[in-house]
């Protein structure tokens, strides 16, 4: 599979995840949404950051857990809970977000 | 949200068994692992793409199938005695669910059985169309990878088998074979490859899992204003911890993992997960490979040796726990370096239940009084493994906890728990997203058992003990109605119900020694 982005052909893999994470761009991101019928607001790109910072430190997603508490303290309680982020990411914050962010899936009993 | 048809539940508690039709469930199966993957399992990789076959892969076929068969006496049993009784045809989940023929058990075993009579028996090499043997031809492989996917070896139907024909056997081998021809399953062999590598399933680096650990203590001390430690690679403790790494990650599993800890905290053990062994599951039990079961195994006999633990405990895991109680020590033993006093492994349940019985947990069951409890027996534990050391331990005791902690609980119907336990649809490394049609259909029979009990006795919760059906539940439940928060961890159940009575743990954080010191 490929996404095709500014004219760029960027190898997905077979569960639409970037091949190469290096090659992830905002506008990657933007066209990951797309096909899937998302268009990223303010509060995506919130969570999307997040998760980048988080993997650029620790090499994996945070906990579905640590993501709450750390969108809770950044944005309010009331968004601090898994409800708000299905409500972005109704696939489950875990895979979708991971997917729009360029991280890659989360593997295992999850 | 689909493009099949979800079944319709009745809440009547059993499901009408479907008449059987071809092919519903005809496919490619899920993904082919690519030779990375491959090569990190010692498979062979001489495949020119994904979906390709190895050279000369009908001799390599029937050469480990002649391997598998001179190893494992018991399948050349099951290939050889199944009279065609048909008891087992209607007690499998994807076949209630699919309604596909090849999904009946016996089916699903004769697609191995015909090439095995074909070329390993008399009759069926003189007289193949007497005996209902065929060649070993591409598209028979492609049956295999897609209905030997279709199998979550959750062995129910062994136990209405009059001869005991375990058809999870027959699944495990045709997958080994599989995987020495070319075709290995992304899902599962991508992630053993990360256990080697990173040392669990969810590729978690020892420093996020360090991170994750503080983050719950953190969150535990906030809660209950008392710092009950998480602690990791702490060498010299009494219990090694060894549960499945969703449990450090996903919800509720997360919430059955902050139990284990206050039930340690309070009956003043020292313990510690490890970062090399930070995984119980063991999927090369899944593909049916013994040498990656083996070498899964010895991880945890290596953090125990490196950690000088006295005691292995065992997290909720369905299927880990059948590894390590049936298997571990033939595996990765002898453990004669462990405390012989104890279970050797223990499971948290029978860690629990024994504080419990003593009375060394101080209990308000009313803080669960917001739910009425249900309990799905996990297919591995219920059918591959025991607790305690009673038969039948493995029911009682998950139940006992949950009792012990709950005021309400209801049991499904008799048929379906217990030794008769559906599977949840997701096991035996079917749970991805690939195989989501297949996920949805197969919990067909769990939803309507559950639905019986919310219907009629007023259940709202349903507990379980492995990462697997918690997953499972969370994710596909909600296709019939019912929410993700409706699942519980045990643990989880527990942690809300004890009350700690010690006010500093027996363990002191490693930086705090030091500080002590300055």
């Amino acid at each position: 599979m490929a996404l095709e982005v500014g004219g760029k052909s960027i190898p997905l893999d077979e569960e639409g995840y970037l091949e190469n994470l290096s090659d992830w761009t905002p506008e990657i991101a933007e066209a990951l949404a797309n096909a899937e019928d998302v268009k990223l607001t303010g509060e995506h790109w919130e969570i999307l950051n997040f998760l980048r910072e988080y993997y650029e430190e620790y090499q994996i997603a945070p906990a579905v857990r640590v993501l709450t508490k750390a969108v809770g303290k950044r944005l309010g309680a009331d968004k601090g809970n898994s409800k708000y982020l299905y409500s972005l990411f109704p696939y489950g914050p875990g895979k979708q977000a991971c997917k729009y962010a360029g991280l890659p899936k989360p593997t295992g009993c999850v | 949200m689909a493009d099949y048809e979800i079944p319709k539940l009745t809440g009547e508690g059993y499901t009408e068994v479907p008449a059987v039709k071809e092919d519903t469930m005809k496919g490619s199966g899920p993904f082919i692992a690519k030779a990375d993957f491959q090569k990190a399992m010692g498979f062979p990789t001489d495949f020119d793409a994904v979906g390709d076959l190895v050279p000369n892969w009908k001799e390599r076929a029937l050469e480990k199938m002649a391997d598998l068969k001179s190893r494992y006496r018991s399948l050349q049993v099951y290939l050889d005695i199944c009279v065609k009784c048909g008891a087992c045809t209607d007690k499998c989940h994807y076949f209630i669910g699919t309604s596909d023929a090849k999904n009946m058990p016996v089916a699903r075993q004769d697609l191995l059985r015909k090439v095995y009579r074909r070329y390993f028996t008399f009759a069926g090499k003189y007289f193949p169309k007497l005996v209902g043997a065929t060649d070993l031809t591409e598209e028979v492989i492609k049956d295999w990878y897609n209905y030997y996917h279709q199998c979550s070896q959750c062995r129910r139907c062994s136990v209405f088998c009059p001869y005991g024909i375990d058809t999870a056997e027959i699944s495990m081998a045709a997958r080994e074979i599989l995987d020495h021809i070319g075709y290995g399953s992304k899902y599962n062999n991508e992630i053993i490859g990360k256990v080697f590598k990173i040392g669990n399933n969810l590729g978690l680096p020892g420093m996020a899992l360090a991170d994750t650990l503080e983050g719950l203590e953190e969150d535990v001390e906030m809660d209950t204003g008392i710092k009950v430690r998480y602690p990791l690679d702490e060498e010299g403790s009494e219990i090694l911890l060894v549960t499945p790494s969703a449990d450090f990650f996903a919800e509720p599993h997360i919430d059955g993992l902050i139990g284990y800890g206050k039930v340690f905290h309070e009956t003043g053990v020292t313990w510690t997960f490890s970062s090399h062994a930070s995984e119980a599951a063991n999927f090369g039990m899944f593909i049916g490979s013994y040498e990656n079961m083996r070498r899964v195994s010895m991880r945890i006999r290596e953090a125990a040796i490196k950690l000088k633990v006295k005691r292995i405990v065992f997290g909720e895991c369905g299927h880990a726990w059948r590894v390590a109680y049936s298997f571990l020590n033939t595996l990765a033993g002898p453990f004669d370096f462990l405390d012989q006093r104890y279970p050797i492994p223990q499971h948290i349940l029978e860690y629990t239940v024994g504080e419990l019985e003593k009375g060394s947990l101080t209990i308000d069951k009313s803080e669960n009084d917001d739910k009425v409890l249900t309990f799905h027996d996990s297919c591995n534990v219920a059918r591959g493994s025991r607790m305690g050391n009673y038969p039948g331990g493995q029911f009682e005791i998950p139940r006992k906890v949950i009792k012990a902690v709950c005021n309400h609980f209801v049991d499904m119907p008799a048929d379906t728990i217990h030794d008769a336990t559906f599977c949840c649809g997701g096991g035996g490394g079917l749970l991805t997203d690939d195989l989501m049609e297949l996920r949805v259909k197969g919990i067909q029979p769990r939803a309507e058992a559950l639905k019986h009990v919310t219907t009629h006795y007023g259940v709202t919760h349903m507990a379980a003990i492995c990462a697997i059906c918690k997953s499972q539940f969370t994710k596909v439940l909600p296709y019939y109605g019912f929410t993700m928060d409706q699942i519980v961890s045990v643990h989880q159940l527990v942690s809300n119900a004890i009350i700690l009575q010690r006010q500093v743990s027996v363990q002191a954080r490693p930086d705090e020694d030091e500080d002590d010191d300055d």
